[in-house]
């Protein structure tokens, strides 16, 4: 835009955040509107840029993997699996088998509850917001299974470098069923309400479209890329933990639904089936659970010895809910690692908004941002300056315009 | 784009001797299985000469349309090493390679060739790394910091070890804050610190912290 605010002309800037209708995280954007039409985006991130990185090249490896576990809101586990695992190849520990099965029923927990975190989002921003409180309240499930496995609910500090802090007891195993034939009985329902309600196909069908190409070019992954039909999946490309022993392939949209456009309803898709894999997996690996140690060496004091010892460089990579999470480590013979970078799968899928928003509507904002991404919604205030005025919308406007298209069309 | 058939690591360290010769300065493999059938996955690090770079992108790029992951980099005191991480044929079961590229800027010269007309997706993490290495990426579209404020002195590079980096004064160890003065007292009284044993010794006391 001109950056001339006084004068009545297309494009309007809209800047919507850093607090944001969408996101958990802050994000601000800027648009340029056209009436109502999205012509292009601009997203400024950093705003919870804790420097953990920098913080993390002065600790050492047991003491970051705590610090991994709060790198995400919601992803508790990804990042101390990747982080570990990086500082496992280069130290060459051999995790015990029955360590790499824990790790990935974690994995797959945090999966689902991840993802219906996030349908629950997607429901709020349509404004079906019974379908918010269902989806979250089945979450319940989910997070109560992984607070009786490893004693908290958010932050859940079972990783160590060599293994996993806690085993899965014979008591532990019927709740695990439990908890399973629980999603198992649910998943026709929750397809039932998300894929065939006239409403969320009206609203999500063709919009926010990321083409196969884009999502190439833009480096998108996870059930981002999926979305779009590229066959990208950690977990069925690159063996690590137990997924070598099973068999995952990538959730890509089924044709009966109109086969992979990239749109929000195939990410929806796509993450309502993986809830479904995610059950499967985490059968499979109960069913083949091996025995024996759960940690390589259980004391610290030997652990940090051998760690201070290790030389050289490792990439841990792992498939979060959101895609690929990245973790790239170096370690010189000193406490601390030389270099620790972290690449969490937002990181990648941001640049996917700019084609996704463009010529879409101010109201569908909401939904193509969080389609992404399945963090909490908590919006601020959005400001509009129209003729040199600016009018400030709170988060409820914003919703409301959001909500209200949702009725119109329900109407038609 | 032009798809070669699926290629062993081994194979794709060759093809890139073969076409880049002495410009490749170290290429290696590394492996690792996990669970039960230990079944192995592959990195491939290969070090070269900075203006083979792009070329070597390019290359990556007619074997299978890699995934672009992140750059990392790394201070080593008197060059910057940055290492672009990428992945070659996803999609296939077990098949997946991640390759390192990695090259070596000379502080004195601290530019590099931008890669996003090649994988427009690279634009993020080329904005991080100039702003956390003080790294020049030419031709860059977008120069603008990402994630630091606006209000972040100019001339401090967190990530690097020298003079430039983050200085003792700017670390506010939360710890050593306290509780902030303008609240209310607490409704149950913050606890006294313990005072020291005299026999634990100067060098015995417990290290850690970011001022380190």
């Amino acid at each position: 835009m001109s950056g001339d605010t006084t004068k009545k002309s297309i494009p309007y800037t809209v800047p919507i955040g850093p607090v944001h209708p969408a996101l958990k995280e802050p994000v601000m954007f800027t648009f340029q509107m056209d009436g109502e039409v999205v012509r292009s985006v601009d997203f400024a991130p950093g705003n919870t840029h804790r420097g953990i990185e920098w913080m993390g090249m002065r600790r050492n490896p047991v003491q970051i993997v705590h610090l991994t576990d709060r790198i995400c809101g919601i992803c508790g586990v990804v990042h101390s699996i990747s982080f570990a695992r990086a500082v496992e190849q280069i130290a060459e520990i051999e995790v015990p088998p029955r360590a790499d099965y824990i790790r990935t029923i974690m994995h797959e927990l945090e999966r689902i509850q991840s993802h219906l975190l996030w349908a629950g989002v997607a429901a709020h921003e349509l404004g079906f917001d019974s379908l918010f409180y269902l989806a979250w309240r089945v979450r319940e499930q989910s997070m109560d299974l992984i607070e009786n496995l490893t004693g908290n609910r958010v932050n859940y500090g079972i990783i160590q470098i060599g293994g996993v802090r806690r085993d899965i007891s014979d008591d532990q195993r019927p709740l695990i069923e439990q908890g399973l034939s629980y999603y198992r009985g649910l998943l026709d329902q929750m397809k039932n309400v998300f894929l065939n309600d006239s409403t969320i196909r009206m609203r999500c069908r063709d919009h926010g479209v990321l083409t196969y190409r884009d999502a190439q070019l833009l480096c998108a992954i996870g059930p981002t890329a999926r979305g779009s039909g590229v066959s990208m999946d950690v977990r069925h490309d690159y063996p690590y933990c137990a997924y070598g022993d099973l068999d995952v392939r990538p959730v890509l949209p089924p044709a009966e639904f109109g086969g992979p456009k990239g749109d929000v309803y195939d990410r929806i898709i796509v993450r309502l089936l993986e809830i479904a894999q995610s059950i499967d997996i985490i059968q499979q690996c109960l069913d083949n659970l091996p025995a024996g140690e759960i940690l390589w060496e259980k004391k610290l004091p030997k652990l940090l010895f051998t760690l201070k010892k290790a030389q050289g460089e490792a990439i841990g990579r792992v498939e979060a809910p959101r895609g690929e999470c990245m973790h790239y480590v170096r370690m010189d013979g000193n406490e601390a690692p030389a270099t620790w970078k972290v690449k969490a799968s937002s990181y990648s899928n941001l640049m996917s908004w700019i084609p996704m928003l463009r010529g879409e509507q101010l109201a569908d904002i909401p939904i193509i941002v969080a389609s992404i991404d399945p963090c909490m919604s908590c919006t601020d205030r959005v400001t509009i300056i129209r003729n040199g005025s600016a009018d400030n919308l709170t988060k409820e406007e914003l919703t409301r315009l959001s909500r209200e298209k949702t009725r119109r069309l329900s109407r038609c | 784009m032009s798809e070669t058939p699926h290629l062993s690591p081994s194979e794709i360290i060759d093809l890139y001797k073969a076409a880049f010769g002495t410009g490749i300065l170290d290429a290696k493999i590394t492996e690792r299985g996990e669970g039960v059938h230990k079944i192995k996955g592959y990195n491939i690090w290969i070090r070269l000469d900075k203006n083979l770079l792009k070329p070597a992108i390019k290359k990556l790029m007619d074997i299978r349309f890699p995934h672009f992951a992140v750059i990392a980099g790394s201070d080593l005191g008197d060059e910057i090493e940055l290492l672009y991480i990428l992945s070659v044929f996803y999609g296939t079961k077990f098949g997946e390679y991640m390759v390192t590229f990695g090259i070596r800027l000379p502080k004195t010269d601290l530019t590099v060739p931008t890669i996003t007309d090649l994988i427009p997706g690279a634009l993020l993490s080329e904005r991080e790394k100039q702003e956390f290495f003080g790294i020049t990426v030419t031709d860059i579209p977008d120069g603008r910091r990402l994630f630091l404020p606006d209000d972040f002195p100019q001339g401090v590079y967190p990530w690097r070890k020298d003079e430039t980096g983050i200085k003792p004064e700017m670390v506010r160890e939360l710890w050593a804050i306290g509780r902030p003065k303008d609240r209310p007292a607490p409704p149950v009284p913050e606890k006294k610190p313990v005072p020291e044993e005299p026999g634990i010794k100067e060098d015995k006391k417990p290290s850690g912290g970011a001022a380190e």
